[in-house]
């Protein structure tokens, strides 16, 4: 009964708050979110984290049984973590909203909390169209906060989000309606189950697969977004009040890599080994190019904005290269990214109450103004660009190392040593690392402009009424949480990686049946184990690769290079 | 015949009423005139329980082509009926009895509107219930017209200004016009296969197709028919009076536009094509290749066109006009893709769910579209009231925060005319996909996603507008109607929405069951209908 509550918690909150007196609007909102962050230590406690690929916590309900469909929930490892992300992520955002929203409170809050049920609602649906509802609904709420509560230009951007998320998620219901429709015909019933249905979409060939791939990839490359749909990110990023940001950033982006892990890899593999190298172009291209955009800017929230389109596409990259490093450095990411991305946005949030400005030109040398605020910047802005140490690192190196491994999957004749199964290579790799570089520049850039150098503030500037001149206890609150996650899982993801190895490893083995009776064409590629077992993330991850009985291990040395990008 | 009336209690009904209706209307003493809308709306809801109670099911030895359409077909009417009488209430007579309580007028029955306009709906439902009924082409044809002649009339006396005039007269002449097409198709198909039993031009095309395929007359007779029937469901290409008629009628007229034509249309079109022989298409398809051919192409067309003119409209009941065009257009998807053993698969069951789902998503975005009028009537040149609706989309800026019940209702209306997930209108569009993919119309069914989408750029203004804007000047002088069963059907509308959403289970099986006993007779032949002839078998889907 966890799963349900979580997601009726919220809603039963946001009812409460359209039927009580504006000012208890906040607390109400607070308290329901907190009562979910109990709920959800409760589930996190609940859960066997020794047999995280199966589902649990399941609870089954019928609703409309002549579609097939049920109120079916259950989650394994990867959905509770990003569940638990999401219910972090709640209180955080309704906290940190206290002073910047002074105007329809109760429609604020209420949607804040609606957003949240649905987010739960997409991660631990088990059924393809609940899940679409859940997926489809999280628009709405979206879509109200940012044309209510954003700024100059917010009906424009939440006009575009909407269309744009929402045409891609209709072309995807198409696809699954082809899946549904051919399991139909094997099974002799209709079933909306997720299971089952990737059952069937596995069996599908590869021609099938591929129109399957392209539908789904509609709905969900939109919404991670991968260049060149991504045009709507940054306007909806920058007209988003902070929360709606935050919680953009944080969650609603991971849907998109969400469904690609969940649907895309399990349900046409063979389509994806095929077209992992086109589509991993696009994240390449997402990578460089939005890094370079966010060279030039000189807002803000705009830069980091455009670096989320940058960001995902490392983990859109580790995702394509289908191999345990890869896929794991993915799913790490979208946590890790929703930590760092999110705190940078409420810190931007925090200085925008104060300047009311998010231009580089007109504010900067705060450290000396706001040393705290200063602090929580630098240290978010490490953890974004991949400082060692801290949680960006992890990820990022882990979907560079699994896409530099990955592959080539043809042609024995020049084959990448310590290779696994998998369709991309070095090269991709590498041009990805210019990435980092990129993302180093820019975010370093940027900081030094905002935080050290002379003391600049807008013209007309006074200090806020409420606010001190820097953080007050609230905020610092709302932010320590977050540094300590990224503190936490940037030192130590080994536990992480090993919650979330089994269901890795699950989705990584139908992309494996693939290679062809474990020879692969790539058996001369697999070496010896190594002994040496240090402090490297990745290393682990190899250790994972183990389990998946394909003898695709890797060599250490060449991740080594790897990392020197 | 004696036996053909236990199918008629409803239209019996709802004919006996309109009698009372039509009498009392001219009633001197005003309580008494104003029991029409209630007397419509009990007669309406008497039909529907006549509909589900005496109708024979086909265990009971139902008869003819979809004998088990009906009870659910004239229950779905009585239920989108009785919103659409809250709607109509006061439409006419308003005006009319304004003057009379303020002595500005002395009674004079020849000149009172008001009956008519109630025994002129009900006619127009019974001829409605009648085409669900229909079992040979005479009667189809007769019960249309029945079902399109009285709302010529509303939409003509619908308001005192002169645009309802032109738009009456346009929609008769055009009407006219569909109905011509439809009669010639009806005559040839007779001069095809020899007879108007729809059972036995069935049997007839049947053997037509078992020999060298249909006759060119029978084709002829069939394509004819389609297109002309596509006149009331505003199909492409006879779409052409839809705009100009939804705009210049009153709002709740518009409304009952948006259903009841519709409903006629699909109705008829299920039964023509289910006289086809669902089973008759080649590699696989339910229909034979130039109907469906013809079908796709009045989808596909149907369907953009709709959307992509709604786009560019700035009134509202212009671009509810093309959005029902659109809607027609998805629809058609279902009968391409003909039915199916379970709800997922048959775009039958599909049409004959979201007939109800349109027709009540609609109603309450026109009812809310009626309820806001200019704050004083203005005199005609005639020297009658006229109440001015809102029309323009910038009567609704603002209009969830001045009139919250307007303009939520409105929001989760366009929503589910959106088929945005968690209202109705999600689960009446996604059978449709489902419906299509099964037949193996993919190419359509990404049509439709592809409209569906083009849609959502102007149903985002009926919620954007209401939601985000400021009232400007345009937007305050229109004031909530003072009859509340106007405001009151958008608020039912919104909430039938959103509850159906939890019991779409059980009406959904009702919709499937009420066209699949026809489909499969194997499994009824116990139940009565073995000595009919053999209906066909459960469309087999050719693998891929």
């Amino acid at each position: 009964m966890l799963l349900p509550l979580l997601i009726v918690i919220p809603l039963l909150c946001a009812g409460l708050i359209v039927f009580n007196p504006r000012e208890q609007a906040r607390y109400i909102a607070a308290g329901g979110s907190l009562l979910s962050v109990v709920l959800g230590v409760a589930a996190l406690m609940a859960f066997d984290w020794s047999k995280g690929g199966t589902d649990q916590l399941n609870f089954i309900m019928d609703w409309v049984p002549s579609l097939g469909l049920q109120m079916s929930l259950g989650t394994d490892s990867v959905s509770l973590l990003l569940i638990a992300l999401t219910i972090l992520l709640g209180p955080i955002c309704i906290i940190g909203s206290f002073s910047a929203i002074k105007e329809h409170q109760k429609t604020y809050y209420a949607w804040l909390l609606i957003l949240q049920s649905a987010m739960i609602g997409v991660f631990c649906a088990r059924d393809l169209v609940l899940f679409y509802i859940c997926f489809e609904f999280t628009l709405v709420p979206m879509y109200i906060l940012i044309a209510m509560f954003g700024s100059s230009n917010r009906r424009n951007a939440s006009t575009k989000f909407f269309l744009y998320t929402f045409t891609g998620s209709v072309i995807a219901l198409a696809g699954f309606a082809y899946v549904a429709w051919q399991h139909s015909m094997l099974a002799g019933q209709w079933s909306f189950d997720m299971a089952e249905l990737g059952a069937t979409a596995r069996s599908m060939n590869l021609h099938q697969q591929s129109w399957v791939l392209l539908a789904l990839m509609a709905g969900f490359a939109v919404k991670v977004p991968l260049f060149p749909v991504h045009t709507w990110l940054p306007l909806a990023h920058t007209e988003a009040p902070t929360a709606g940001s935050v919680i953009l950033a944080g969650v609603l982006l991971k849907l998109g890599t969400y469904g690609v892990y969940k649907f895309v890899l399990p349900f046409v593999p063979e389509a994806m080994l095929e077209y992992a190298p086109l589509l991993a172009v696009l994240a390449i291209i997402g990578i460089i190019y939005a890094g370079l955009i966010c060279w030039v800017q000189t807002d803000i929230k705009k830069l980091v904005a455009y670096s989320s389109v940058s960001h995902l596409g490392f983990c859109m990259l580790g995702l394509f290269a289908v191999n345990s490093v890869g896929v794991t450095g993915s799913v790490l990411y979208m946590l890790n990214h929703g930590l760092s991305t999110g705190a940078l946005f409420l810190m931007i949030g925090m200085m925008y109450e104060r300047y009311h400005t998010r231009s580089m030109k007109e504010v900067g040398g705060l450290g000396s103004h706001m040393p705290i605020w200063s602090c929580f910047m630098v240290f978010f802005v490490m953890a974004s660009v991949g400082l060692p140490g801290l949680n960006g690192f992890v990820s990022e190196i882990m979907c560079l190392v699994g896409t530099f491994q990955s592959g080539p999957w043809t042609g024995e004749a020049g084959a990448t040593p310590g290779g696994t199964f998998g369709t991309l290579g070095p090269v991709y790799a590498a041009l990805a690392g210019l990435g980092m570089i990129v993302a180093a520049m820019y975010l370093l850039y940027m900081t030094g402009k905002i935080v050290w150098g002379e003391y600049r503030e807008p013209e007309g500037h006074h200090e806020h009424e409420e606010l001190p001149k820097d953080l007050n206890a609230r905020e610092i609150g709302v932010l320590i949480p977050l540094a300590l996650g990224c503190l936490i899982f940037g030192l130590f993801p080994a536990p992480l990686m090993k919650a979330i190895e089994e269901p890795v490893n699950d989705t990584i083995a139908y992309v494996n049946a693939y290679n062809v009776d474990g020879t692969g064409r790539h058996t001369e590629w697999v070496h010896v184990e190594h002994a040496s077992h240090d402090d490297h993330a990745d290393d682990h991850a190899h250790d994972n690769g183990h389990d998946d009985g394909h003898g695709d291990h890797a060599d250490d040395s060449h991740s080594e290079e790897d990392e020197g990008h | 015949m004696a036996e053909r009336l236990a199918y008629l209690w409803p239209e019996i009904t709802l004919f006996i009423a309109t009698c009372v209706v039509m009498v009392i209307g001219l009633s001197p003493s005003a309580a008494v005139r104003k029991l029409c809308p209630l007397i419509s709306g009990l007669s309406l809801a008497a039909a529907g329980i006549f509909a589900i109670g005496t109708t024979p099911t086909v265990a009971e030895g139902a008869q003819g082509l979809m004998p088990g359409m009906l009870p659910y077909a004239k229950a779905i009417i009585a239920v989108v009926g009785i919103m659409l009488v809250m709607l109509l209430a006061g439409t006419v007579d308003r005006g009319e009895e304004e003057e009379l309580e303020t002595g500005k007028r002395i009674f004079d029955a020849q000149r009172l509107t008001g009956g008519e306009f109630y025994a002129f709906f009900l006619f127009s439902l019974t001829g409605l219930m009648l085409t669900a009924s229909a079992d040979s082409l005479i009667w189809l044809f007769l019960a249309l017209e029945l079902t399109s002649l009285p709302t010529y009339v509303m939409v003509t006396i619908s308001t005192a200004r002169s645009k309802a005039k032109e738009a009456g007269i346009k929609y008769f002449f055009l009407g006219a016009l569909g109905a011509s097409i439809f009669l010639y198709g009806f005559s040839l198909l007779y001069g095809g296969t020899g007879a108007v039993n729809l059972v036995e031009i069935k049997n007839q095309i049947a053997i037509q197709l078992a020999g060298d395929g249909l006759n060119p007359i029978t084709t002829a007779g069939l394509m004819l028919s389609i297109v002309g029937i596509g006149f009331k469901i505003a199909a492409v290409p006879m779409h052409y009076y839809t705009a100009d008629v939804y705009q210049g009628a009153a709002s709740p007229v518009s409304a009952m536009l948006a259903f009841v034509p519709k409903t006629a249309g699909f109705l008829a079109l299920i039964l023509l094509c289910a006289a086809i022989g669902w089973n008759s298409g080649e590699t696989g398809h339910a229909l034979p290749e130039t109907i469906r051919l013809l079908l796709w192409v009045m989808a596909v067309l149907t369907m953009t066109l709709g959307n992509v003119l709604a786009l560019l409209q700035t009134s509202m009941k212009r671009m509810l006009a093309y959005s029902s065009i659109a809607h027609s257009g998805y629809m058609l998807v279902g009968l391409i893709a003909g039915p199916g053993a379970t709800f997922t698969e048959s775009g039958i069951s599909a049409i004959m769910f979201y007939l109800l789902t349109y027709g009540i998503m609609s109603t309450g975005a026109f009812a809310v579209i009626a309820s806001l009028e200019r704050a004083h009537a203005q005199r005609t040149q005639t020297g009658e009231l006229a109440y001015d609706e809102a029309d323009s989309i910038e009567a609704i800026r603002g209009l969830a925060r001045t009139k919250p019940l307007l303009g939520w209702s409105l929001v989760i209306c366009a929503f589910s005319l959106l088929g945005f997930p968690l209202t109705v209108g999600f689960f009446g569009k996604l059978p449709l996909f489902t419906a299509g993919v099964s037949a193996g119309e993919t190419p359509l069914v990404v049509i439709l996603g592809i409209n569906s989408a083009i849609a959502a750029f102007y149903y985002l203004r009926l919620v954007a507008y209401p939601l985000f804007d400021e009232a400007g000047d345009e937007a305050d002088g229109f004031v909530t109607t003072p009859i509340r069963t106007r405001t009151a059907t958008g608020a039912i509308g919104a909430i039938a929405v959103l509850g159906m959403t939890v019991f779409a289970g059980p009406i959904i099986g009702l919709a499937h069951e009420s066209v699949s006993p026809t489909l499969d007779s194997d499994t009824h032949t116990d139940d009565g209908i073995a000595d009919e002839p053999k209906l066909e078998e459960p469309e087999t889907i050719a693998g891929q």
